[in-house]
């Protein structure tokens, strides 16, 4: 089986250390968390945690089970190619000079991302969407200085009435 | 009581009590004196150890004996660390403690103030849970749930973290039977769709075989394991943790099997149609080479814990619950099947490959054992070290009953054996004697626990079954390394007898086979305390049968070979 990204959403029961028992069961096998996004849930006892991680998808099973043992984590599930609106922002610093901003801003407006910060050299442009989406923009704006970028890291919530 | 405050400390006394502790232990520190100090007023027996890995080992033979909770009680930063080893080894086997760690104070938390130790942090991975408290009221639940996860379900170690203001101060929380434990789960019942499919395919073997584990007799399960395996008329083998739940001298019993196993196990394994997995997990001890390992045999595979599905190989069945519960579902459901040439096959094989050593040369451990085993008639509780004459115990000393037998499975901690054999003396409703077999390696590793021993006069026949070699290493040497033998010798031990008499304990030696028997005897009739029989064995025995780590089942060696042999590609 090939190794791809996988989409997992715990929800945990809101305590200190639950972070680290649950870096612990990837960790272990020196599996890699790509991105890791935390929230408390309507209800402040809770938090939901969405994680992204590549490997090996019958690692990745075995690791999700292993994660949904553990003690404060009251379930854990694997979205990948669910029927789930997965979601990031990301904030891209770019360098521009005054005459390149047009063009910037003009890629800006095709992605619906807007800028946040504006300078006589730089610009922080807000952008957000799918994965794909993100990557597009960024490889786009490499034509320009991208001084650097940070990513949210997808959220991850079931389409339709039920809970994720 | 009514209208007085009570500490922290005096709380989780208190808990412990409710819990229904009677006896723990321990080993005293700064951060811990508020605790040692409420005891006192408290009529629980705190064994004072003489290092904490001890103590640990202590609580896990207790827990291991009695099936409740085995705790022990220490001080904050040594004191915790010497923990880690006994916290590992109680996690690998399943096995019920609570570890009671002092720490410093909450402000000091984070400021490498005197022997503050990041406990809970350093034990994550070790533990099945853990608490860091940082408020006195916190504690009736915490102590609460802390029993509760370590006992229920697949049990484990669970790590009380505990600073010194949280236990001297005041807690004005009601004692509590509530817990907050949203994420746990406890599985019964296996699916009954499960279950079905489970009996379909019993019904359609003509070769199966139960392989019993750990999980079968923490379960309490021995009585449905029996009941299943003569329903059916199917042969039983047993790892190593499992023995005991279901008897050895059973006509269906096929002993253990694995890399030091039976060859009568072993070939059953390689020649079943079905191999059904109760509460154990298919460890690299028992499968050898995976994908080789029973590969046209349909794999079932009961267990408590749902990540263990999976884990290892992928069983046509996976039946999650409690073994005895899921057994109870699946007994209506099964009828005898037509294995009674199967069976007879397997007891052919048993005539024909019995377990043997040879008599020749000087004292075996084989026969001290076989001998002490003669002895009691097999009643006896058994512990032992790691390393050969781990293996020969499980080979040698009848174990037909469950929870009779006590051994570092998971972990292979070299050092258990002996205070494993304390602790469980202390829970040892039986009436039989205690029998502690360690090398003379791993016994060094905390012999300190003679003292511990001889203060409370416990029943124990220490039997220090010295090769003057890190045994099991020497043969790994030898049949592996060209008998390249590097840093396996054990020059220095000192004269065991010696040693138990400076503690007050009397020491006996054998020395040849002939003298085993009388003196052994003698062992078992003394009833003033603990009794060490210094057993000084032939030096390069090598435990057979053996299949090398890593290889195929087919690969198993059944004596010493005359070739030098290619190096094991599977793990220690
Ligand atoms: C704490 C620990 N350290 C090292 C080992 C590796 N080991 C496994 S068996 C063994 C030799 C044990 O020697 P001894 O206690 O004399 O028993 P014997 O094999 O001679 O019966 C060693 C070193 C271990 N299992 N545990
Ligand atoms: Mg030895």
């Amino acid at each position: 089986m090939i190794d791809k990204a996988h989409s997992i959403s715990l929800l945990v029961a809101n305590r200190p250390g639950v972070l680290v028992r649950i870096a612990l069961v990837f960790s272990r096998r020196g599996y890699n968390i790509d991105s890791l996004v935390v929230s408390p849930t309507l209800d402040p006892n809770f938090s939901r945690m969405n994680i992204i991680a590549h490997g090996n998808p019958e690692i990745l099973m075995q690791i999700i089970k292993q994660l949904e043992k553990l003690v404060d984590v009251v379930q854990a599930k694997d979205h990948t190619d669910t029927n789930a609106v997965e979601k990031e922002l990301a904030l891209i610093k770019v360098r521009c000079s005054p005459d390149q901003r047009t063009e910037v801003l003009q890629l800006c407006d095709h992605f619906k991302a807007h800028t946040v910060d504006m300078t006589e050299k730089s610009m922080i442009i807000q952008i957000t969407g799918s994965s794909d989406k993100v990557d597009n923009l960024k490889s786009l704006l490499q034509k320009f200085e991208i001084v650097e970028y940070i990513r949210t890291g997808k959220v991850i919530m079931l389409r339709g009435e039920d809970k994720t | 009581m009514a209208n007085k405050t009570l500490s922290g400390a005096e709380v989780i006394i208190e808990c412990l009590k409710r819990e229904g502790v009677d006896t723990i232990f321990g080993y005293p520190g700064g951060s811990a004196i508020p605790m040692f100090d409420a005891i006192l007023d408290s009529n629980i027996k705190v064994v004072l150890t003489r290092h904490e890995q001890g103590a640990t080992h202590m609580a896990d033979g207790y827990a291991r004996q009695t099936g409740k909770v085995g705790v022990a009680l220490v001080t904050s930063g040594p004191g915790a660390t010497n923990t880690f080893t006994g916290i590992y080894t109680a996690l690998m086997d399943s096995s019920p403690i609570v570890v009671l760690a002092a720490q410093t104070t909450t402000p000091n938390l984070g400021k490498d103030a005197f022997q503050e130790c990041d406990t809970s942090g350093m034990t994550f991975a070790a533990v099945k849970h853990s608490y860091l408290v940082k408020n006195s009221n916190d504690l009736p639940r915490i102590m609460k749930e802390a029993f509760h996860i370590a006992r229920s379900g697949r049990p484990g170690p669970v790590l009380i973290d505990l600073p010194k203001d949280v236990t001297a101060g005041p807690c004005t929380a009601p004692f509590t039977d509530k817990m907050d434990l949203p994420g746990y789960k406890i599985p019964t019942h296996a699916p009954i769709q499960a279950v079905e499919k489970a009996a379909e395919f019993l019904k359609k073997s003509k070769k199966p075989l139960l392989l019993v584990g750990h999980g079968a007799m923490i379960s309490g399960a021995s009585r449905q394991v029996r009941e299943l395996a003569e329903k059916l008329n199917a042969p039983v083998c047993c790892t190593m943790l499992g023995l005991g739940a279901f008897p050895t001298d059973h006509e269906l019993s096929l002993g253990m099997l694995g890399m030091h196993g039976t060859v009568y196990a072993n070939k059953a394994v390689l020649d079943c149609d079905l191999i059904f997995s109760i509460g154990s997990r298919w460890d690299d001890r028992i499968t050898g080479k995976l994908d080789v390992f029973c590969k046209d045999a349909v794999k079932m595979h009961l267990d408590i814990d749902p990540a263990e599905e999976g884990k290892v190989l992928q069983p046509d069945v996976f039946l999650c619950g409690d073994a005895k519960l899921v057994l109870e579902q699946l007994l209506p459901m099964v009828n005898k099947l037509d294995t009674a040439d199967w069976v007879k096959t397997c007891q052919s094989w048993k005539k024909k490959f019995p377990l043997t050593y040879p008599k020749q040369g000087g004292l075996r451990m084989q026969h001290v054992i076989a001998t002490a085993s003669k002895l009691t008639g097999g009643k006896a509780i058994v512990t032992t070290d790691v390393g050969q004459h781990q293996m020969w115990v499980a080979q040698f000393f009848d174990i037909n009953y469950p929870r009779q037998l006590h051994s570092s499975g998971g972990a292979g901690t070299m050092g258990f054996g002996f205070p494993a054999a304390i602790g469980a003396s202390f829970g040892n409703e039986t009436g039989w004697p205690v029998l502690s077999f360690s090398g003379d390696g791993g016994f060094q590793m905390t012999e300190a626990e003679l003292a511990t021993a001889a203060i409370h006069k416990l029943p124990i026949k220490i039997f220090v079954m010295d090769n003057k070699y890190l045994g099991m290493v020497r043969q790994w040497q030898e049949l592996f390394y060209e008998h390249r033998y590097s840093s396996v010798d054990m020059q220095g031990n000192p004269d065991f007898v010696k040693l138990a008499e400076a503690y007050g304990i009397p020491g006996l030696r054998i020395k040849r086979a002939a003298d085993a028997e009388r003196v052994i005897q003698k062992a078992l009739e003394y009833k003033d305390g603990p009794i060490l029989i210094h057993c000084e064995c032939e030096k390069e025995d090598n435990v057979f049968p053996m299949i090398p780590a890593g290889a195929p089942i087919t690969s198993m060696i059944v004596e010493q070979p005359k070739a030098q042999l290619e190096k094991p590609t599977g793990s220690t």
